[in-house]
């Protein structure tokens, strides 16, 4: 599934942003470098090819539901990893711009979690090795088979740890682990199944393609070190810049870590942490009468601090912004009639230069 | 007609939208996709039992949409459709957070609750920005924009590659999936196996056309990039008023609940 934007932090969002434009450079270099030009054209088409293939619907055997192609392996299969990554990211902007599907800060983690898993680990690591030197049908459906479903679980708990370190959703680590696996256990096969088919089907008709891309050179040369130091040092940069602009809510990734320990209190540390940064808060004291979340406050009184004054304050809130709703509405609508008013006047405008010219 | 030729539509739609020739319309691309990153930033930047702090947000869009004169309802059934998948996780946080953290009179309100409502909000105002920043940039001038603010050039050919040909081939698949469901008396097909050979025939198709399309670049001079004519557009004295203007504006809603102090300035509890 596409990991969202609203259950995204600025820190995660940002990190993977770094490494899948990283990903992104290091692609764009190595395709450029090999020069296979008749790849230009290809990635371009294929990728539309997979927007198309996505918008075709197959029935499942035996439940009944309707299921469509990821593509991923797919296109890895036929362009090889670097190219592939490239295709996939492309798709990946071209939905989230036009079908906000995701977003445009969880890009990254959707680059990251669709693209990077099935083109450098399900189809070098796995589809080649299984395939080995001498490529058969029954070879090429199982491995086929086995990538997809090993790049589908790789991506799915790539959206699981992203959720949680992000901390907006409450679900607890081992739940939904449970709930995203298996369900993309099953995605996995059905897509493993799509991809076989179609490979195999290719393979029968014109087994020229996909034979120009297995006597590729391998992807021998990766420079893992360097890319995950970039990795590294992105996360780091970024996270702690971030994580400083926002850092009234420094506890995304404390309050999952508390939430998979599975202990209810926050560890001492985080405390601290807190404690400093609520003194830190009173003296630039931006927000008047604003008081920490009472999850902060996990003592022995958490229901407790729910006073007279939050009541007061959320009350305030509340009629505050429903007359901030009214406002916004307000200004869209009055500016919008000057558009459109506007509008209309040069389309007459256009009119009477067309009558004119008709005379 | 069949659902996909819908959704295609609706794409088209928004393509169509980049053409009119609005105030923003005209702004630099470079403009806008930094103050819509600047914006998604902010708004997910807030903590996750934030919801009145993030209400103002909704001016950007909301003026946006009015000055660039696009049409409310096209954006909202797109935007609909999306925010369920957020709302998928979110919805469980009521079951795993039930700690009272706001009380309305005599309800109880659960943290749950409040992080739900927050990351609707959030999706809503996160989903709307991007596609209206499509609708008033325009996916080629988008690309450009990111162009010269650092994407590798092969990336850049490839969107536009992808761009240019997702219209070719989404009319090619509409029309099998037409042909398909014309031949099983409205069922949604055949199945699995007569999929895999349907699209294995688009593909073979989709790469021959590959082929023909790379001779006739290299027949036109092809080496590289798109010689495209660039847009006029530069980072002029409007691009930053722009931009200095709803960022300055975005950091000071962050910064400051204006909600807040609006509502207890009205209900008279202001410290």
């Amino acid at each position: 599934m596409h990991m969202a934007d609203a259950l995204v932090s600025p820190a995660v969002g940002g990190t993977l942003w770094a490494a899948s434009a990283a990903t992104i450079a290091y692609c764009s270099s190595r395709v450029r470098k090999n020069l296979d030009e008749r790849k230009v054209p290809l990635m371009g088409v294929l990728g539309a090819f997979v927007f198309a293939v996505q918008m075709i619907n197959f029935t499942i055997p035996a439940t009944g539901s309707s299921g469509h192609l990821g593509g991923g392996l797919l296109l890895a299969i036929l362009l090889g990893p670097a190219a592939a990554f490239l295709t996939i990211a492309s798709v990946l902007t071209v939905q989230a711009l036009f079908f906000a599907d995701g977003g445009l800060l969880a890009l990254g983690c959707n680059t990251i979690n669709l693209g990077a898993f099935p083109a450098f680990i399900a189809y070098p690591l796995i589809y080649k090795k299984l395939l080995g030197c001498t490529p058969s049908q029954s070879r090429m459906v199982m491995a086929a088979l086995i990538a997809a479903v090993v790049g589908l679980q790789f991506g799915s708990l790539g959206v699981v740890l992203q959720t949680l370190a992000s901390g907006v959703s409450a679900l607890p680590f081992n739940t939904f682990l449970l709930l995203m696996q298996p369900i993309h256990l099953a995605i996995g096969v059905v897509e493993g199944v799509v991809t076989a088919l179609v490979v195999s089907f290719v393979y029968r008709a014109r087994p020229e393609v996909l034979e120009s891309v297995l006597q590729d050179k391998p992807l021998g040369e990766l420079p893992v070190r360097s890319l995950i130091m970039t990795f590294l040092v992105a996360a780091l940069l970024i996270g702690g810049g971030l994580s400083w602009f926002a850092s009234e809510n420094p506890d995304g990734l404390e309050w999952s870590i508390a939430r998979i320990t599975g202990s209810s209190q926050l560890p001492e540390e985080s405390l601290l942490k807190h404690e400093k940064l609520a003194a830190i808060q009173e003296k630039t004291d931006l927000l008047p009468g604003y008081s920490l979340p009472a999850q902060t406050r996990k003592g022995n009184d958490a229901a407790s601090t729910v006073s007279d004054e939050r009541i007061g304050t959320s009350l305030a809130g509340i009629v505050g912004g429903t007359m901030t709703l009214v406002l916004c509405l307000l200004t869209g609508l009055l500016l919008k009639k000057r558009a459109r008013d506007q509008r209309i006047r040069q389309d007459v405008g256009h009119n009477c230069q067309a009558d004119d010219s008709y005379r | 007609m069949l659902a996909i030729d819908g959704s295609f539509l609706d794409f088209k739609q928004l393509d169509l939208l980049a053409l009119r020739q609005t105030a923003v319309h005209r702004l630099d691309a470079r403009a806008k996709v930094l103050t819509t990153f600047c914006f998604i930033i902010c708004v997910v930047s807030f903590d996750r039992y934030e919801i009145s702090a993030m209400l103002p947000f909704l001016v950007y869009p909301a003026v946006l949409m009015a000055v660039g004169d696009l049409p409310g309802s096209c954006i909202l059934r797109k935007i609909v459709i999306v925010v369920p998948f957020a709302l998928l996780i979110g919805i469980f946080n009521p079951v795993f957070d039930r700690q009272v953290i706001m009380q309305l009179g005599p309800i109880d309100i659960w943290g749950g609750w409040v992080s739900c409502a927050s990351i609707l909000i959030r999706s809503l105002l996160t989903t709307s920005v991007a596609l209206i920043l499509v609708a008033v940039t325009g996916f080629p001038a988008i690309c450009e924009a990111l162009e010269k603010l650092g994407m590798p050039k092969v990336f850049a050919v490839q969107l536009l590659f992808l761009y240019r040909y997702i219209f070719v081939l989404t009319d090619e698949g509409v029309r099998t999936a037409r042909a398909r469901q014309l031949r099983t008396f409205g069922k949604r097909g055949f199945g699995i196996s007569q999929f895999g050979s349907m699209v294995g025939h688009l593909l073979l198709r989709t790469w021959d056309r590959a082929e023909r399309i790379h001779m006739a670049m290299l027949a036109r001079g092809f080496s590289g990039e798109f010689r495209t004519t660039r847009s006029q557009n530069r980072f002029g004295r409007k691009e930053v008023v722009f931009m200095g203007g709803w960022i300055s504006l975005f950091i000071l809603l962050r910064a400051y609940n204006a909600p807040k102090l609006l509502g207890s300035l009205i209900t008279g509890t202001m410290p």
